[in-house]
C-alpha cells in the first residue's frame, strides 16, 4: 500500500464549492479504490498551503508556477467531462 | 434528489421569463425579492455584484442554457434562502473557471447563506440539479411556479 496521497481543494472562498468538490472527489475515488487526505483553501492563498501536497483541484483560476500538479475544472459541479477528470486525478496520484 | 432545493426556495423569489440585458440586472432582480421577503439585509446585493465581479460564479453546461449561482458572504444574510430565474434571453456570465470567458445564461440560482452545513448542502443539490440537462432544458419552460416546484421538489 502506497502512502495515502493529500489534494488540495481551492475555490473562490475556500468553503462552499471547494466542500462539494472535495466531497465528489472522495467518494468517486474511493469507487476506485484510492483514499486521499483532503484540504480546502482558497486559490489566492494555494501557493502557502502546498508544500506537502500531492494535487492541487480547483475551480477558478490558480496562480502560475505552483511546482505541483493542478487542475482547474468545474466537472464535479457541472457532470461534463467528470469522468474524464477523475481519469487525469486518478493517474496523478497514482504516480 | 432535488428535494432539499425547494426547502431552501421561497416562491415569491421564484422569477421566470426575467428580461435583464446584464448579469448585474439579473442579480439585482432576485437580490432585490430575497430582500423583500426578508432573507437578507439591504447591502445583499451590492455585496454579490462586488463578488461577482471578482470570483464569477458562471458555470458551463456546454450549451446556451449555462447556468450562474452567485453568492456572497455571510455577514449580508439574515436567514437561509434561495432565488431562482430563468431568463427570457440569455445573459452573460464570466466562467468561474476562466473569468475572461464569456458563458450564455438562461437559468440563475441565487444562494443567501449564513450557515456553512446548509451551504454545502444547497450547492451540492443545484449541482445535482443541472447536472440533469433534461432538468434545465424544462426549468428553461416552465411558466409558473408550480411547474418549477414540480420540477425542484
Amino acid at each position: 500500500m502506497t502512502k495515502q496521497k493529500t489534494v488540495l481543494f481551492a475555490c473562490g472562498t475556500g468553503i462552499a464549492t471547494s466542500t462539494v468538490v472535495a466531497h465528489a472527489v472522495e467518494d468517486a475515488l474511493k469507487e476506485r479504490g484510492i483514499r486521499i487526505n483532503s484540504r480546502q483553501c482558497k486559490a489566492t492563498e494555494v501557493a502557502g498551503h502546498i508544500d506537502d501536497v500531492d494535487l492541487v483541484v480547483s475551480t477558478t483560476q490558480l496562480p502560475k508556477d505552483l511546482g505541483k500538479p493542478a487542475i482547474t475544472t468545474l466537472a464535479f459541479l457541472t457532470g461534463i467531462g467528470k469522468a474524464d477528470v477523475l481519469d487525469r486525478i486518478e493517474a496523478l496520484l497514482r504516480e | 434528489m432535488a428535494q432539499a432545493l425547494m426547502n431552501y426556495l421561497d416562491p415569491g423569489a421564484i422569477v421566470l421569463g426575467v428580461k435583464a440585458a446584464t448579469d448585474q440586472d439579473v442579480i439585482r432582480i432576485l437580490a432585490g425579492r430575497l430582500q423583500s421577503l426578508g432573507y437578507v439585509k439591504p447591502s445583499f446585493s451590492g455585496a454579490v455584484l462586488a463578488r461577482e465581479a471578482e470570483l464569477p460564479t458562471g458555470l458551463p453546461l456546454g450549451s446556451d442554457n449555462n447556468v450562474a449561482v452567485p453568492h456572497t458572504d455571510p455577514e449580508h444574510v439574515l436567514r437561509p434562502g434561495l432565488a431562482f430565474a430563468t431568463l427570457a434571453e440569455p445573459v452573460l456570465f464570466s466562467n468561474m473557471e476562466n473569468p475572461d470567458e464569456k458563458l450564455r445564461v438562461s437559468v440563475v440560482f441565487l444562494m443567501a447563506l449564513n450557515d456553512k452545513d446548509k451551504q454545502i448542502e444547497m450547492l451540492q443539490e443545484i449541482a445535482g440539479t443541472i447536472q440533469s440537462p433534461e432538468i434545465i432544458a424544462a426549468l428553461i419552460r416552465s411558466k409558473s411556479v408550480e411547474d418549477v416546484s414540480r420540477l425542484l421538489g
